[in-house]
């Protein structure tokens, strides 16, 4: 890593005065039992070298066999994305040296895609939708795992070496690259962000892939140039590789926006390279520039036979294609009935699923849609955790309400027991009966404190009798005190009123 | 068609990762030109409406079923291996990021 | 096995074709470790001179012939070749018994798995005696491109046995196996059965797995037959083809009856056939005798029966050339995965940093021959940037216009026919120094590889220099079987003719007994 200290423009100074164009690489590891082109299975975190089989370790002689289901999710992506489907496609064979790459070759799409000239709509945070043009989809193979050991600097050649595990080498990808993003302005960052993450909720929709970004299934690189003014020419651009959560992905935009603004104010040129995100600075590096890079061979895959999907499959792909998280969207937000603000903080969220879970148990919309979006947020936050990650499921969110509904606890009272559930007390019926917060709903314990109350305030029965009602609350608030709140105060008032005209 | 210069070879000797001694350039840059000059033939009836083939027989969606076979032994995916540590196959260090 | 020798009842067992050990074992009137140990004793004696082999597999071997003996003795249908052995070139992977494609970096190899022809050898029970030599990943047309020695050729042990599997053909023919596998990207098969008066054939692309083939050019590839006789190869063939789901260039359609279509041609009748003389492969380049042979044999075929017409392929000139950039383009990229990372030979750089780049180059440095870094780095200029179309582009469109050749030719012929080879085996040494000359020796081979039709050379006699020549017959894909009618009907015209196969005529080789037959390499 260079140690020079890299001079960076304020991003919004950079944005105010260099327009930012974007494009982004998806990778994303199809969710597949077996590889690629293969059979070896793929299961993930197993001990090295056990999902491997002669063909996915290279070995002479192999050859590979095409995984139809990995076809199937790619034309799957290439349909959810408003891609052409091709009417027949090939594989190629990249040509460079690795050691992660078994074969030094790595089989992949080159100039004939399965998916091409698509689209899709990405929602921001404050609902404005982007449009997003995706130039391709391709098919190809993800590469084995270097592990480096050994050496710090200084040390004698030879000291440090390399483990490899190819138990990753041959997992089928879909690689989905974007045409230049145009128009995004200053928010180029935030729409780079919200379409990785549009792409990730629609692998998973699409059943294609588990698309867990901590394990590495979806991967990001990012594009990105400067130009004057959006009349002007696209500027040069670099790649910034293998950027791997939502954040980053806006972070190392906003960081190459700035660190290239820099460069063209000091009358530099950008240069044309890959480089590198470092998770921990929040910094892009130069990476290392490789002679001959480029030439990689392109040619054919001899081993492999041309793709032709017929449109019959591709039709009946497209009838069993899931409804998508845009219209779902939509769909929820209608049969709920919530605002279009409420709706955007539930997405934000995370909490679409969540309450579509709770209400499908029972839950009327807006109840789920408090429980979780007020007391669970505030938890949640408070603990740092994502909202999915808390301990209560939406069936126990619904039981909940449905205490509450039965008259059985109050608001507050349900707030307690909910906490019991989040400390691991158990179900919310166990909680409540275990901490005997039930509300006090038998009469006759009631008219005990409402007789008590009553003789502490004699006048009270006078008042009301006169046909002043206003000193009812009186009562009602010194039965509550002495139930401890588990009285259901509507109930209290109905026995006051009675009291007291029998009285 | 251009000739094959020494420094051709060296950089096609690079790509290609193979080492090679100046007596080999010097012997492969002489007789590679001979050959090339020999297959270059080829353009002469490769017009632009004769389509290319890649493959003998015309064949198309040759897929296998995602069902995983049984995967070798990790002894056996080892045995072969120059070097090996705890399950994984032990390289040099790698100098140049893909 | 000290102090026995090449005579007496045990080589008598090795002049026997495939077909008659099998009907033999089958009657009982020989086992098959007896059929086995006899092969093993020809090795030892004769291999010493002819260095066919690169492995013997002994132990392997008898231990199959075992268990056949057994099974037979139980009662157990079994497949008819059961316990006839068969060598196999070292490019095909062979679980638990080194392969090395012959080259040093492949050295000491064990797979940990069995290409699928092997298994299907396996299926059958037939001892697989061991494994033969041939030009380094099969580059070459000689076999002095081995890194593990030359082979010689037994008719004329100064001489070269063709190549690259002049191993596999030397053995059959040396009567160190009745049967053997060869692989054919341009010829590898049908020029050394040619220059040692063996049958070869190369099937239909996609007849017979590639699956276990160290790859060479993956287009051109194909695995076949070497034997002594047609009906042998035809049931060899019918043995290691057929559909293979781990080869997706593997032609699902079922095999036409070979053995039938050998044992109908065997009657020598060909009325009705058409066969068409390629007029582009007979004349300049053709030695005398390699003509005059030809000239004969297509007489033959008249007298059998055949309508003989001529057909021209004016593409067939450029075919040489479309070859030399197909093949180093696909092979430099299919042998990018010796490495030395995974398997096979490591060398370290001799000065410098030991980087996994610098021990990629030495190791491909120190452990390719010359022929196999010619190819690769010609292979490497020709798919290079700038080049591709130029090269690799206008060299596949040849091949269409190749296929288009045959189609027109296939309209006329039910078979086309031409001299395999240009000439006799030449000596050792010869063209070694001059790669061009060497490639001539494919020119009547290589278009069958470019259109994927299948081929087989027959032995049709020998040249003024008393050295064996081949004839090439050719047929549309997957139209194998009648390579077997018309190459059965030549033969038995031939043999009938000489009184004796063609390899009665071979020089007694001389024995050595130092050469041990027990499970170890010989090379």
């Amino acid at each position: 890593m260079s140690t020079q200290v890299t001079r960076l423009v304020d991003y919004d100074d950079a944005v105010r005065r260099f327009d930012p164009v974007i494009g982004i690489e998806v990778h994303v590891e199809l969710g597949t039992r077996t590889k690629m082109f293969d059979a070896a299975p793929t299961e993930f975190g197993a001990e090295p070298n056990t999902q491997v089989t002669p063909v996915s370790l290279g070995l002479p002689g192999t050859l590979p066999v095409l995984n139809r289901t990995a076809v199937e999710h790619a034309i799957r992506i290439g349909l959810a994305l408003n891609c052409e489907i091709a009417e027949t496609c090939r594989f190629a064979r990249k040509n460079y040296f690795y050691p992660d790459v078994p074969k030094n070759f790595q089989t992949s799409q080159y100039d004939e895609p399965i998916a091409h000239d698509g689209w899709v709509d990405v929602e921001l945070e404050d609902g404005t939708t982007v449009r997003v043009e995706i130039e391709r989809a391709h098919m190809e193979e993800d590469a084995g795992k270097n592990t480096h050991v050994g050496g710090a600097t200084g040390r004698i050649h030879g000291a440090e070496y390399s483990l490899v595990d190819y138990n990753r080498a041959g997992i089928p990808l879909v690689e989905i690259v974007t045409r230049p993003i145009t128009g995004a302005g200053e928010r180029a960052p935030e729409v780079a962000r919200a379409y990785v993450q549009t792409l990730r909720d629609l692998f998973r929709a699409l059943g294609v892939s588990e698309a867990r970004m901590e394990r590495g299934n979806v991967r990001a690189d990012v594009n990105v140039s400067l130009r004057p003014s959006p009349e002007a020419p696209l500027g040069t651009r670099t790649e910034t590789k293998n950027v791997n959560s939502f954040r980053s992905v806006e972070r190392a935009v906003r960081y190459e926006i700035s660190r290239q603004a820099a460069v063209l104010d000091a009358g530099d040129r950008v240069v044309q390279e890959t480089r590198h995100w470092h998770e921990d600075t929040g910094i892009t590096t130069s990476g290392r520039v490789k002679s001959d890079a480029e030439d990689y061979r392109y040619f054919p895959e001899p081993d492999l036979l041309p793709v032709a999907p017929s449109r019959a499959w591709v039709e009946e792909i497209r009838a069993t294609l899931p409804e998508l998280p845009a219209v779902r969207r939509r769909r929820l937000q209608a049969e709920w009935g919530f605002a279009d603000a409420e709706m955007r903080d539930v997405v934000n969220a995370g909490a679409v699923e969540l309450i579509e879970a709770t209400v499908a148990a029972g839950a009327a919309p807006a109840a789920a849609r408090k429980w979780w979006m007020g007391e669970l947020a505030r938890t949640a936050k408070t603990d740092g955790v994502e909202l999915a990650a808390m301990p209560v499921t939406p069936a126990q969110v619904a039981e909940l309400q449905g205490l509450v509904d039965a008259g059985r606890i109050n608001d507050k009272l349900a707030r307690q027991v909910l906490a019991g559930v989040l400390a691991g007390e158990g179900s919310p019926e166990q909680v409540l009966v275990a901490r005997g917060l039930e509300v006090v709903s038998d009469d006759g314990a009631l008219l005990t404190a409402i007789d008590e109350a009553l003789a502490a305030q004699p006048d009270v029965v006078a008042k009301v009798k006169a046909g002043n009602l206003g000193p009812v609350g009186a009562i009602i608030g010194a039965v509550m005190k002495a139930t401890r709140g588990q009285a259901d105060a509507g109930r209290v008032r109905e026995l006051v009123v009675e009291r007291i005209e029998q009285s | 068609m251009s000739s094959l210069s020494r420094d051709e070879v060296a950089r096609l000797a690079g790509l290609a990762r193979i080492d090679l001694t100046e007596t080999e350039i010097d012997r492969l840059a002489g007789e590679l030109d001979v050959i090339v000059e020999s297959v270059a033939r080829v353009s002469e009836i490769a017009t632009p409406d004769v389509p290319a083939t890649s493959h003998p027989l015309p064949l198309t969606n040759v897929f296998r079923d995602d069902v995983p076979a049984e995967p070798l032994p990790v002894d056996d995916a080892l045995a072969a291996a120059p070097a090996a540590e705890g399950g994984r196959f032990a390289v040099p260090q790698i100098l140049e990021e893909d | 096995m000290p102090g026995r020798h090449a005579a007496g009842p045990s080589s008598e067992l090795t002049r026997l074709s495939a077909a008659e050990l099998a009907e033999a074992l089958r009657a009982g009137r020989v086992t098959s470790v007896e059929v086995t140990q006899a092969h093993l004793d020809r090795i030892a004696a004769v291999d010493g001179a002819v260095h066919a082999f690169l492995h013997v597999s002994a132990q392997d071997a008898l231990a199959t012939a075992r268990d056949v003996d057994a099974r037979r003795a139980a009662g157990e249908e079994l497949h008819p070749l059961a316990g006839v052995p068969v060598a196999v070139k070292d490019v095909v992977v062979t679980k638990g018994m080194p392969t090395t494609a012959g080259s040093r970096i492949l050295e000491g190899w064990v797979p940990p798995y069995d290409a699928t022809l092997v298994e299907r050898l396996r299926a059958a029970r037939m001892p697989i005696l061991g494994k033969t030599n041939m030009d380094e990943f099969a580059m070459g047309s000689s076999t002095e491109h081995s890194a593990y020695g030359t082979t010689h050729n037994p008719w004329d042990l100064e001489r070269i046995p063709g190549g690259s599997g002049g191993g596999s053909a030397a053995a059959v023919a040396a009567f160190e196996a009745p049967l053997a596998i060869g692989t054919d990207t341009g010829g590898s098969i049908r020029q050394p059965g040619a220059v040692t008066g063996t049958v070869g054939v190369k099937p239909t692309y996609g007849g017979v797995s590639r699956y276990g083939l160290v790859a060479l050019a993956s287009s051109l590839d194909q695995a076949g037959p070497v034997t002594r006789t047609v009906l042998d190869s035809a049931l060899l063939h019918e043995v290691i083809g057929g559909h293979d789901p781990r080869d997706s260039t593997s032609l699902t359609d079922a095999l036409p009856d070979l053995v039938g279509a050998a044992r109908r041609g065997a009657t020598g009748d060909l009325t009705g056939v058409r066969v068409g003389i390629v007029d582009e492969l007979n004349g300049e380049g053709y030695s005398d005798g390699v003509r005059a042979r030809f000239d004969e044999s297509v007489a033959l075929l008249r007298e059998a029966g055949a309508e003989v017409v001529h057909v021209s392929c004016p593409h067939f000139g450029y075919a040489l050339a479309a070859y030399y950039l197909i093949l180093p383009s696909e092979a430099s990229s299919n042998l990018a995965k010796f490495d030395g990372m995974r398997f096979g030979l490591r060398v370290e750089p001799e000065d410098g940093p030991v980087t996994a780049e610098r021990v990629m180059a030495a190791t491909r440095g120190a452990g390719f021959g010359d022929e196999v870094k010619r190819r690769i780095i010609l292979g490497t200029y020709a798919l290079s940037a700038g080049y591709y179309d130029a090269y690799y582009g206008s060299a596949q469109k040849v091949r269409t216009l190749i296929q288009q050749d045959f189609a027109a030719a296939f309209e006329q012929a039910d078979v086309l026919v031409s001299p395999t080879a240009p000439t006799t085996a030449f000596r050792l040494g010869e063209k070694l120094d001059d790669p061009l000359a060497m490639y001539l020796n494919d020119i009547a081979t290589i278009p069958a590889n470019l259109a994927g039709v299948p081929g087989m050379s027959v032995p049709n006699g020998l040249s003024d220099d008393g050295l064996p020549v081949g004839f090439q017959i050719l047929a549309p894909a997957r139209a194998d079987d009648r390579l077997y009618r018309v190459g059965a009907a030549l033969e038995a015209l031939l043999e009938s003719g000489w009184g004796h196969p063609l390899l009665a005529e071979a020089p007694e080789l001389p024995t050595t007994v130092t050469v041990p037959t027990t499970e170890e390499s010989i090379r």
